[in-house]
C-alpha cells in the first residue's frame, strides 16, 4: 500500500522537464523541415550527385558503400537516378572513394542541405527521452511496480516508447522528417497524462495483480508505439506520393525534402509487420490472462472486440500489399485505419466503454 | 453471390457474357461469364472466393461487422441490460433485436462472413500446400536467358589465373556498365576450368548462407527461405484450426455461477449451481465430482491514495477448502489464482456482503434467520449493495424487505446518506418493508434479489407514511401492526464464483503458439532466388526477392565481391 509520494512527485517534475524539451525539439525539427532557405537549390544539388555517380561508377565499389546504400537519403536529388548506389550520407563516402581512385575531383563539395537544426532536434529528443525515462522509472519507484497500471501510465510509457522506437529507426534510415511529429505526438501525449489521464501514483486493483501484467501489456505497448511510427510514415507516403503525381502546391513544397513515397512505404510497412507481430503477441497473451482472470479465454468483451478489429484491418493491410489493384496509397490508408482504431481501443474504449478491461483509472 | 444462370432470360445472360469478357484484366470482381451451366458457376464462384481480392474485402467486412457488439449490449455478456435496452427503445429495439445486433458475434451475418473467409482460407491453403509441397522436393529452378533483368544483377570478367594479383577483376554496377580493364590472358580450356572453380566456389558459399544450391552444366541455381512459405501456411492452418477447435470446445464444455457465503458448501453438480449454461453436447454425468467450501473472505481497499484512485480495491482474497477424491485442501482464491479441480476452472468473479438478519413475529418466534447476499450496485459508491428479505413464514402476513447496506455509512455533502468506503468500517443497513403475498407458491421461478410486489403492501407508521427501518449490527426493530422484529445481527462476506470448463483450452494454446511462430517465420524470412552464371569469360550473379526482401540486391552484390576475392 505504501505509495512514495516524493518519488511521485518528482516524476510529474521529470513529465513537465520533458516537455519543455520535446517543446523545443519540436520547433527545431518544425525548422528543418518546413525552413524556406535552402529549398530552391535542388537543381545544384542533382548536378552535383551525377558527379559522384559517374566517380563512384568508375572506380571500384567497395563493401563500405554497401550498407549505406539502404539508407533512405532525405534530400530526393541524392535519392534518384543511379546514385542510390552511392547512398547517402551526403554521398562522401562515395566522393571519399573516388577520391582514392583518382578519377574524380571536385564532388567533395556534393550540395546538401546543412541539416544542423535535425541534428539539434534529435539531441534534444534523445535528452527529452532520458527525462521522459527518469520520469518513468521514478513513478515505478514510488509505487515499487510496473508503470502500466492505468492509462495515463500507459500512456506516458508507450510514448516513451514511441521515442526510443524512432531514435532506433534512425539508426538505420535518415527518417528525421519525422522528428517534428514523433515529439509533437508525445508532447500531446504527455500533456494529456498529466491533465486528462492524470492519475495519482497507487496500487494495483486485483485483477491486475498477475505476472501476466510483465507480459501482456508491455508488448501491448511497443504494438502501439512501432504501429504509431508506422502510422506517421504513412501519413507521409501518401502526402508524397501526392505531391510525386502532380506539381507540388507552394505549401507542400517541403516534401521535396522528403524521400520517395516508396521508400517510406517500406519502412512503414517493416514497422507495421513487426507491430502486427507484436499485436498478435499481445491478443494470445491477453487471452491466457483472460483465461486465468476470467474464466475464458475470450469472451467478446469490448477491449477484446476492438483487439481483434485492429488484428483484422492490419491482416488486411498486409494482404492488400499483395493485392493487384490495391496502390501504394490505398494501402497506407488501411495502416492509417488500423492505427485509427488502435486510437480508438485505447482511449474511448478505455473511458467511455463499459467492459473488464476498466483499469483507465479515471 | 451465385445466381443461378438458369433463371436468367437467355438474352440478358448473352449480354452479361459480353460484359464480363470486356471486364478481364479489371481489378474489380468479374462477372460470371455466361453458359457455364450451374457446376461452372460454382467453379466459377470458387475461383474467386479464393482470390486474394475477396479474401481481402472480407476481411474488412468481418472488422466492420465486428464493431456493433462493442456499441451495443450483448446477450452474452449482460442478457438483462439487452433486456431493458429493448424495453427502453421499443420498436427500434426490437428491430435491433431481429436483426441480431444483441447476438452479433452468433448472428448469421457475422457467422457466414467468418464461415466464407474460412472457406476462402482453405482454398488458398490447400493449393498453395500443394505446390510449396513439390517446390521443396524440386531442385531450384533454372536461370532465366536474361539474367540482366533481374532486379540485383551484377557481372564482372572472369579471373582466368587467380594468382595475378594485379590485374583483378572490377566490379560494375548493371546500370552503369562502364567497362572494367580487360584482363584477358590464357586459352579456353583455363577459362573453363576458372568457370567451374568459380561454381564451385560460389556453390559452397550459397550452401553455406543456407540456399538450397543444384549445379547445372554453366551456372549455378539456389533459392532460399522455403521457411517462408512454410510459416505462411502454418499460420493460415493454425487460423483454420483454432476457429474449428474453438468451436469445438464450446460445444462440449460448460459454464457455470453460484454465490458463496462464508461457511456454505458448493458441490459440483447441476442443481448446486445458481445458473449454468451447458454447450450442446455437454454431458452433465461428466462433471467432475467435488466440493468447495468458503471458510472466509477478506478484501482491502486503499485509503491512502487520493483522488480517483482512493477507495479502489487493493486485494481479494478467499479462504477455500477443496473436497475431491476423499482429500481436503486448502486454497486461497483470488482474482488471478483460480483453484483447477481436474479439467475445471474456479474463478472469483465477484464479492460483496451478506448481513445476517433474524426475523421474529410478535410472539417473539424466529421465522427467519440467516444471511442474505447484498448485490453491490455499479452506480453506488463505496459498495452500497443492495439486497432483500423474504420472510414467507411470518405471521399474519408475509413479509418482505428491500434493503440497502453502506459498509461505511456518512453523509454527504447535500445530507444524504451514502457510503464513503468500501470497507465495513461503519455498516449501516436502510430497509422498507412490504407484507402481502410473496409469491413463492405460484411455483414461477423468481428471483432471489428481488421483490415481487405485485401483491404486497408497503407498510406505513400511524402517520400513513411508509416505515424506513436504519439498523447498526446488533440493533433491533420493532415492526408497526405487530408484525414482530428484524434484528441485524452482523455482516458475513460472499464470493461469486465462475466454474468453467473447456476441453479444448490446451490445444488453443498449442495452436496460437503454432499461430505465432508462422507469422514471424512468414514475415521476416526472406524468400529469394540467386543464380551465378559463367559464360566465356563473364561471371553474372543476379538475385531474384520472392515477395518481401529487402536484401535481395544486397546479396547478389555480395556475392559477386566474394567471388571476385
Amino acid at each position: 500500500m505504501d505509495v512514495n509520494i516524493e518519488l511521485a512527485t518528482w516524476s510529474n517534475l521529470l513529465i513537465y522537464s520533458a516537455m519543455a524539451v520535446y517543446a523545443i525539439a519540436f520547433i527545431a525539427y518544425a525548422f528543418d523541415l518546413f525552413g524556406g532557405r535552402t529549398l530552391n537549390s535542388a537543381a545544384g544539388g542533382r548536378k552535383a550527385t551525377a558527379a559522384v555517380a559517374a566517380s563512384a561508377g568508375g572506380g571500384r565499389v567497395r563493401r563500405t558503400a554497401r550498407t549505406s546504400s539502404s539508407v533512405a537519403v532525405l534530400d530526393p536529388e541524392t535519392a534518384t537516378g543511379p546514385a542510390a548506389d552511392a547512398g547517402s550520407g551526403g554521398g562522401s563516402g562515395a566522393a571519399g572513394d573516388a577520391a582514392e581512385a583518382g578519377s574524380g575531383g571536385a564532388v567533395t563539395s556534393a550540395r546538401t542541405r546543412s541539416r544542423r537544426l535535425a541534428r539539434v532536434g534529435t539531441a534534444l529528443t534523445a535528452l527529452a527521452l532520458l527525462l521522459h525515462v527518469a520520469a518513468i522509472v521514478t513513478r515505478t519507484l514510488s509505487v515499487m511496480r510496473v508503470p502500466w497500471g492505468n492509462m495515463m501510465e500507459y500512456a506516458l510509457t508507450a510514448s516513451a516508447l514511441a521515442g526510443i522506437v524512432y531514435l532506433v529507426v534512425l539508426k538505420f534510415r535518415d527518417v528525421r522528417y519525422l522528428g517534428t511529429f514523433v515529439a509533437g505526438a508525445i508532447l500531446i501525449t504527455l500533456g494529456l497524462c498529466i491533465t486528462v489521464f492524470y492519475t495519482p501514483a497507487a496500487q494495483l486493483i486485483p485483477a491486475l495483480q498477475s505476472y501476466w501484467i510483465y507480459i501482456h501489456v508491455p508488448i501491448a505497448i511497443l504494438s502501439t508505439a512501432l504501429l504509431s511510427i508506422s502510422a506517421a510514415l504513412a501519413v507521409f507516403q501518401i502526402v508524397k506520393a501526392a505531391t510525386e503525381a502532380r506539381a507540388t502546391p507552394r505549401w507542400l513544397r517541403f516534401m521535396e525534402r522528403v524521400p520517395a513515397s516508396g521508400n517510406i512505404e517500406q519502412v512503414s510497412y517493416r514497422i507495421a509487420a513487426v507491430g502486427f507481430v507484436t499485436w498478435t503477441f499481445t491478443l494470445i497473451a491477453g487471452a491466457v490472462w483472460a483465461e486465468v482472470a476470467w474464466g475464458r479465454y475470450w469472451g467478446w468483451d469490448t477491449k477484446e472486440i476492438w483487439t481483434f478489429v485492429v488484428w483484422v484491418v492490419y491482416a488486411a493491410y498486409l494482404h492488400a500489399r499483395a493485392t493487384r489493384g490495391w496502390g501504394p496509397t490505398k494501402v497506407a490508408v488501411l495502416n492509417l485505419i488500423g492505427f485509427a482504431s488502435v486510437v480508438f481501443n485505447f482511449s474511448i474504449v478505455n473511458v467511455y466503454f463499459n467492459g473488464l478491461h476498466s483499469y483507465s483509472g479515471l | 453471390m451465385t445466381k443461378n444462370p438458369t433463371q436468367q432470360k437467355p438474352g440478358s445472360t448473352a449480354q452479361k457474357g459480353a460484359a464480363g469478357a470486356k471486364t478481364t484484366g479489371t481489378p474489380a470482381v468479374k462477372a460470371a461469364p455466361a453458359n457455364i451451366g450451374f457446376l461452372g458457376m460454382l467453379r466459377w464462384a470458387w475461383r474467386q472466393l479464393t482470390t486474394m481480392r475477396v479474401a481481402l474485402i472480407l476481411l474488412l467486412i468481418l472488422a466492420l461487422a465486428a464493431i456493433p457488439g462493442s456499441l451495443l449490449p450483448q446477450r452474452i455478456q449482460d442478457p438483462i441490460r439487452v433486456s431493458t435496452f429493448i424495453e427502453e427503445n421499443g420498436a427500434w429495439g426490437e428491430f435491433l433485436d431481429r436483426v441480431q445486433l444483441f447476438d452479433v458475434y452468433s448472428s448469421i451475418w457475422f457467422s457466414s462472413v467468418y464461415i466464407l473467409l474460412m472457406i476462402s482460407l482453405v482454398g488458398c491453403v490447400l493449393p498453395r500446400t500443394n505446390q510449396h509441397w513439390k517446390a521443396m522436393r524440386q531442385d531450384p529452378p533454372r536461370a532465366p536467358r536474361r539474367l540482366s533483368r533481374m532486379p540485383g544483377y551484377q557481372t564482372f570478367r572472369l579471373a582466368v589465373d587467380p594468382d595475378a594479383g594485379t590485374d583483378r577483376p572490377s566490379a560494375t554496377a548493371a546500370a552503369g556498365g562502364s567497362g572494367a580493364a580487360d584482363s584477358a590472358a590464357g586459352g579456353p580450356g583455363d577459362s573453363a576450368a576458372a568457370g567451374q572453380s568459380l561454381l564451385g566456389r560460389a556453390q559452397q558459399r550459397l550452401k553455406k548462407q543456407g540456399y538450397r544450391t543444384v549445379r547445372l552444366d554453366d551456372h549455378i541455381a539456389a533459392e532460399r527461405g522455403y521457411l517462408r512459405e512454410t510459416g505462411n501456411l502454418v499460420f493460415h492452418a493454425s487460423l483454420l484450426l483454432l476457429v474449428v477447435t474453438m468451436a469445438v470446445g464450446s460445444l462440449f464444455g460448460y459454464s457455470g455461477q453460484r454465490v458463496l457465503v462464508e461457511g456454505d458448501t458448493f458441490t459440483n453438480s447441476l442443481v448446486s449451481y445458481d445458473s449454468f449454461e451447458p454447450g450442446t453436447y455437454f454431458d452433465a454425468s461428466r462433471l467432475d465430482d467435488f466440493r468447495l467450501r468458503l471458510n472466509s473472505f477478506e478484501s482491502t481497499f486503499d485509503d491512502q491514495a487520493t483522488g480517483s484512485q482512493f477507495g479502489q480495491p487493493r486485494s481479494f482474497e478467499a479462504d477455500i477448502t477443496e473436497f475431491h477424491e476423499g482429500r481436503e485442501t486448502r486454497h486461497l482464491l483470488e482474482v488471478n489464482q483460480p483453484i483447477r479441480v481436474g479439467g475445471t476452472g474456479v474463478y472469483l468473479t465477484g464479492n460483496g456482503y451478506a448481513p445476517v438478519f433474524t426475523t421474529r413475529d410478535s410472539q417473539g418466534t424466529v421465522t427467519f434467520s440467516g444471511p442474505v447476499v447484498f448485490i453491490p450496485q455499479p452506480e453506488a459508491s463505496g459498495y452500497g449493495s443492495r439486497g432483500v428479505v423474504k420472510v414467507p413464514d411470518a405471521e399474519p402476513d408475509q413479509l418482505g424487505f428491500v434493503g440497502f447496506l453502506l459498509p461505511t455509512a456518512g453523509l454527504n455533502d447535500n445530507g444524504e446518506l451514502i457510503s464513503r468506503f468500501a470497507e465495513l468500517r461503519n455498516p449501516y443497513v436502510v430497509m422498507n418493508v412490504y407484507r402481502g403475498d410473496l409469491g413463492l407458491d405460484d411455483g414461477i421461478p423468481q428471483s432471489v434479489y428481488e421483490l415481487e410486489a405485485d401483491d404486497m403492501v408497503q407498510v406505513t407508521d400511524a402517520s400513513g407514511s411508509p416505515v424506513t427501518l436504519e439498523m447498526a449490527p446488533g440493533e433491533t426493530v420493532e415492526l408497526p401492526d405487530g408484525l414482530g422484529s428484524i434484528t441485524l445481527e452482523g455482516v458475513d462476506r460472499f464470493v461469486a464464483l465462475d466454474i468453467r470448463h473447456n476441453p479444448t483450452q490446451g490445444l488453443m494454446l498449442v495452436l496460437s503458439i503454432f499461430l505465432l511462430i508462422g507469422l514471424g517465420l512468414s514475415l521476416f524470412v526472406p524468400r529469394r532466388r540467386m543464380w551465378v552464371r559463367v559464360t566465356d569469360r563473364e561471371v553474372e550473379v543476379a538475385a531474384l526477392a520472392r515477395g518481401e526482401d529487402p536484401r535481395s540486391e544486397h546479396a547478389a552484390k555480395d556475392l559477386a565481391l566474394e567471388l571476385q576475392d
